[in-house]
């Protein structure tokens, strides 16, 4: 599983990398989250409102900070 | 998938949250209309207080402030990040697509409220509108209305001042961001932009997923009043304790003597000072109110604290990765010359 958090580096980027570990150690899965923060990579990804979270290449949260638990969801559903 | 038509039913259906969310209005507007009495009776009836006296008096204003803006900050932020979880983005940019300058910079300004938005992501809003063919000059409306016209400063204005005040200072930040979008727009800004903002080849993803449900909805406001609660609590009980200090120490003829209606410099001066200074609307606001009391003009005011939102260092620092310092010169002047032309009106009026 690829994990991407896209995100010019602010603090709710920060933040949604720390709950997406989380989530990822919750869950126990071997993966790790790659801060994506290249303005030119994040539209390119056809994102505009950071952060967002980025599962294989598709797009599962954007605009928002969602909690672990959330993530969790987001990655179970994606499984 | 079917999981998901499971939750959506429940969530229509969703009478517990419905429930709560009666008990939580009912709770506020109590807490509201207790917030004075209660601490007249503990200060100056349970510890003693004299209010009569300067401490009374400053001490009263800064507890019975701090209450009243924490109410109306959680009450506001909560309805008003409910309302926008129907608004986004690339909706905003669907309906801007394409269109001519003009009528669309009032769409554009009016969208730059509605619509939820962190200044931290004007970059990519600003590489994403262009490419989607929306005008220069009307992603700037955008980028200028949407930290310009606040919810924050809206309620705060409304709680202080009235709904006059408050759809004034609306009326006006619409007004700034209109025009100054679409006198940028004229000035053949593309010539200004780093080419590869529009090299950039921009992906389509229609993101967000399903069409959050009511509880989500709900939760995403509460987690927003946590969060901007947390954000602006240090410049509120700054702002505040400064007010307070104003209020009850600084006498009324200083600041009347240098910055009131006589001063016709007042405007200028307070825009000047208020573009560098980088706090938000919860931190100014309780210094204009106690200015206000001391006899300063609300053009004044209001100039200073728009000045205070609308223009950031960080956000201009972020915008120089796209836009070249003669268009940054360019946007920065102009709305702080829109502000200051506000302000004089709003002091020519009232």
């Amino acid at each position: 599983m690829r994990i991407q958090v896209l995100g010019p580096g602010c603090d709710r980027c920060h933040t949604l990398s720390r709950n997406t570990s989380e989530a990822i150690a919750s869950l126990g899965l071997d993966a790790e989250v790659e801060e994506i923060d290249d303005v030119i990579e994040i539209v390119r990804r056809g994102v505009m409102a950071t952060p967002a979270l980025v599962v294989d290449d598709e797009v599962v949260s954007a605009g928002r900070v969602p909690t672990a638990d959330h993530v969790r969801e987001l990655l179970v559903a994606h499984m | 998938m079917s999981t998901h038509a499971g939750t959506r039913r429940v969530a229509r259906y969703d009478v517990r949250l419905a429930l709560g969310a009666l008990v939580v209005v009912a709770a506020w507007f109590a807490l509201y209309r207790v917030n004075g009495p209660f601490w007249d009776r503990l200060l100056f009836d349970v510890v003693g207080l004299d209010p009569a006296t300067r401490v009374g008096e400053t001490v009263r204003f800064f507890v019975f402030d701090t209450t009243k803006i924490l109410l109306l900050l959680a009450g506001i932020v909560f309805v008003v990040t409910v309302l926008r979880s129907f608004v986004t983005i690339e909706r905003t940019r669907a309906l801007l697509g394409g269109r001519r300058e003009g009528l669309a910079n009032v769409a554009a300004a009016g969208l730059g409220v509605a619509t939820p938005f962190c200044s931290c992501s004007a970059v990519p809003v600003f590489i994403g509108f262009v490419a989607a063919g929306v005008p220069l000059g009307v992603t700037l409306s955008f980028l200028i209305a949407s930290p310009l016209v606040n919810e924050v400063a809206l309620v705060l204005l409304l709680g202080m001042f009235g709904w006059e005040i408050a759809l004034l200072y609306v009326t006006a930040g619409l007004l700034i961001a209109v025009v100054a979008g679409f006198v940028l727009g004229r000035m053949r800004p593309d010539r200004w932009i780093e080419p590869f903002v529009f090299e950039t080849p921009v992906g389509t993803s229609d993101v967000a997923g399903p069409r959050p449900t009511w509880r989500e909805r709900t939760q995403m406001g509460r987690e927003e009043v946590g969060k901007i609660v947390r954000k602006v609590l240090p410049y509120l009980l700054i702002g505040i304790g400064v007010g307070a200090l104003i209020h009850g120490w600084v006498p009324e003829s200083f600041f009347v003597r240098y910055a009131g209606r006589g001063n016709a410099l007042a405007v200028l001066v307070a825009v000047l000072i208020g573009v560098p200074l980088y706090s938000n609307a919860a931190g100014v606001l309780p210094l204009v109110e106690a200015l206000y009391a001391k006899g300063l003009a609300m053009g004044t005011l209001l100039a200073f604290m728009m000045a205070v939102v609308a223009l950031s260092l960080p956000e201009i620092i972020l915008l120089r990765r796209i836009l070249r310092p003669p268009l940054i010169a360019a946007f920065v002047g102009i709305v702080a010359g829109g502000i200051v032309v506000v302000g004089y009106l709003f002091n020519a009026v009232l």
